[in-house]
């Protein structure tokens, strides 16, 4: 090794060398040695970068909020004592209604804890049994042609059929509430359960059933190794809007068939009048169901491979 | 070293919406074991075509195809096929993928511990013990088509088929590839088929170049001898005036004597 290091110091010196550098040079030289400003540094940039990012996205949903509450206020307040309620006053509503979200004083008259509970139990059954029930047939329904044009009628009849509609023929069937309700999400949210899981084994690569078919798997690492985790994704669409129409029916079939749940509940503050609670369960409505969207999709980018 | 493969008569005619399109008629090859056989001509002439047949992926609409004098009557591991686009399942590691094709292969026969230290082999030779445990999202292209070629290899079929495998990858790449190629399958000794439309691929990696006309009814034109002696460099034949003898040879026939008119 020679004893010529070359650090930042002794590259700028020869640079700045006086005959490749014109007479004024040397005047700039010395302010080159101040430290650099944080700002500068790569550190300081990325800080700054993150910060600017945070802003950016943070930014324009706090301002749409504010936006929506001011919009409120005004709305509240150019109705007089007869308007809706405004922020402040449903916000002290909400704060009293979660204090005892757990008290249970008869069958009528529940905490909104065991209302929400009540419908997510609604919800999470009548879905399951949809999964249950069409995630299988959608695979059938992918897989086999005769099948598929067998059920298209069937589907394409029944799907747009609104949800509510299904509601009597699951109280005359069942003659129970309860189970009429399931009914209702069973029966609405397995259409798109079906459709997408038979659009997703339709659509598995020709590449993919081609190494199956050069190494002669059996049917059933077929179906673990290739198809299922093909169709997964498509699966996770369809019980991602699955899930979102039974979050939006079981609110409606709740008015109707009473005892508890969120919809039962709406009804009910309706019935006293008491349109803070109906503007908080708007608000629990929208949230529940934002957090069911959220975590599907969380588990959905698990599944996702490319 | 006696007739391996062996092609007669083979016919491929497909139903179309147009029509019956004759893709291949009189297909005659046959191959020897251990020998490498490229398979060239303009796109859209057949050699594809021909490779599924071989492979048993599609069947033949008239004639005989034979390997080590059993018929091929459909798609088996003992034809390991290496795809143009990796067609790796993405959802599995590299591990993931190799092993199962070796758990299909031998798996009846062999404990899980043999499985693994095979499926290993397999990766070790194409170079890739490293990027094992990764899912085929986390690597390159080239990388991709490696872990292919050592899903082909760790079946130990009796002829690896190799359609297009470089088709898809940058210049730099392919050669590295090439070159790996060329070193395993003088280490394995496996009769290979490959279809390629790149000239200097065909010359480098084959035995013999099995050069076919247009189609439709495409057949094989003429088969060249690639007489340049192994292990072959490119380097060292860039100066070879044999190696541009015959290189000229295979342009002269996609070039003149069966110049695609322009699609």
């Amino acid at each position: 090794m020679s004893a010529v290091t070359f650090n930042e110091g002794s590259l700028k010196d020869i640079m700045n060398k006086p005959e490749t550098v014109p007479a004024s040079a040397p005047a700039e030289a010395p302010a080159k040695l101040r430290p650099t400003p944080y700002f500068e540094t790569e550190r300081g940039r990325a800080l700054l970068e993150s910060f600017g990012n945070f802003f950016r996205a943070g930014v324009p949903p706090v301002i749409g909020i504010a936006l929506f509450i001011l919009l409120w206020q005004i709305v509240s307040a150019s109705g007089g004592d007869s308007g809706l309620p405004g922020p402040a006053k449903t916000w002290e509503a909400a704060k009293a209604l979660f204090a005892d979200p757990f008290y249970d004083n008869g069958p009528n008259d529940k905490g909104i804890g065991w209302n929400i509970l009540h419908s997510l139990y609604r919800v999470g059954a009548g879905f399951g049994l949809a999964a249950l029930v069409g995630i299988p047939l959608g695979f059938m329904i992918g897989r086999f042609a005769f099948l598929s044009g067998m059920m298209a009628p069937i589907i394409s009849l029944l799907r747009p059929v609104s949800p509510l509609a299904w509601l009597p023929i699951g109280l005359y069937v069942f003659k129970e509430t309860e189970p009429a309700s399931l009914w209702v999400i069973f029966i609405s949210s397995i259409w798109p359960i079906i459709l997408n899981t038979a659009a997703g084994v339709s659509r598995v690569p020709q590449d993919y059933l081609n190494v199956a078919r050069v190494l002669n798997l059996s049917e059933w690492k077929i179906f673990t190794r290739i198809l299922f985790p093909s169709v997964l994704p498509h699966l996770m669409t369809g019980i991602r809007l699955s899930m979102g129409v039974a979050w939006l029916v079981i609110v409606a079939a709740e008015m109707l068939t009473g005892g508890t749940g969120l919809g039962f509940w709406v009804w009910d503050e309706w019935n006293n009048l008491n349109v803070e609670h109906i503007l908080i369960a708007i608000f629990i409505v929208g949230i529940v169901g934002l957090m069911l969207e959220q975590s599907l999709m969380l588990i959905a980018k698990r599944f996702n491979y490319e | 070293m006696h007739n391996y493969l062996h092609i007669e008569n083979a016919k491929m005619v497909f139903d179309t919406k147009k029509g019956k399109f004759t893709a291949l008629t009189d297909i005659n090859l046959t191959v020897k074991q251990g020998e490498f056989i490229a398979l060239i001509g303009h796109s859209g002439c057949g050699k594809s075509t021909l490779l599924n047949l071989v492979a048993g992926l599609t069947t033949p609409t008239d004639g005989i195809l034979l390997l080590s004098e059993r018929e091929i009557s459909g798609p088996g591991p003992e034809r390991a096929v290496v795809f143009q686009n990796h067609s790796l399942l993405p959802w599995l590691t590299c591990f993931g993928n190799v092993y199962l094709a070796v758990e299909r292969v031998f798996g009846a026969r062999e404990a899980k511990a043999k499985l693994k230290e095979r499926t290993q082999a397999a990766l070790e030779l194409v170079g890739l013990a490293h990027a094992m445990h990764k899912h085929p999202g986390e690597i390159s292209g080239g990388m991709k088509q490696r872990v292919g070629i050592a899903r082909a290899l760790a079946m130990e079929p009796k002829v690896l088929l190799l359609d297009e495998p470089f088709g898809a990858l940058d210049a730099l790449t392919r050669a590295g590839l090439q070159d790996e190629l060329m070193r395993i399958v003088q280490e394995t000794h496996a009769t290979t088929l490959m279809v390629t439309h790149d000239v200097d691929e065909a010359v480098l990696l084959s035995d013999r170049i099995v050069m076919m006309t247009n189609g439709p009814a495409a057949t094989i034109g003429e088969v060249l001898d690639v007489d340049l002696p192994r292990p072959r460099d490119r380097l060292k034949l860039a100066e070879n005036a044999h190696y541009h003898h015959l290189r000229g040879q295979v342009l002269e026939f996609l070039y003149q004597k069966h110049m695609k008119k322009a699609a």
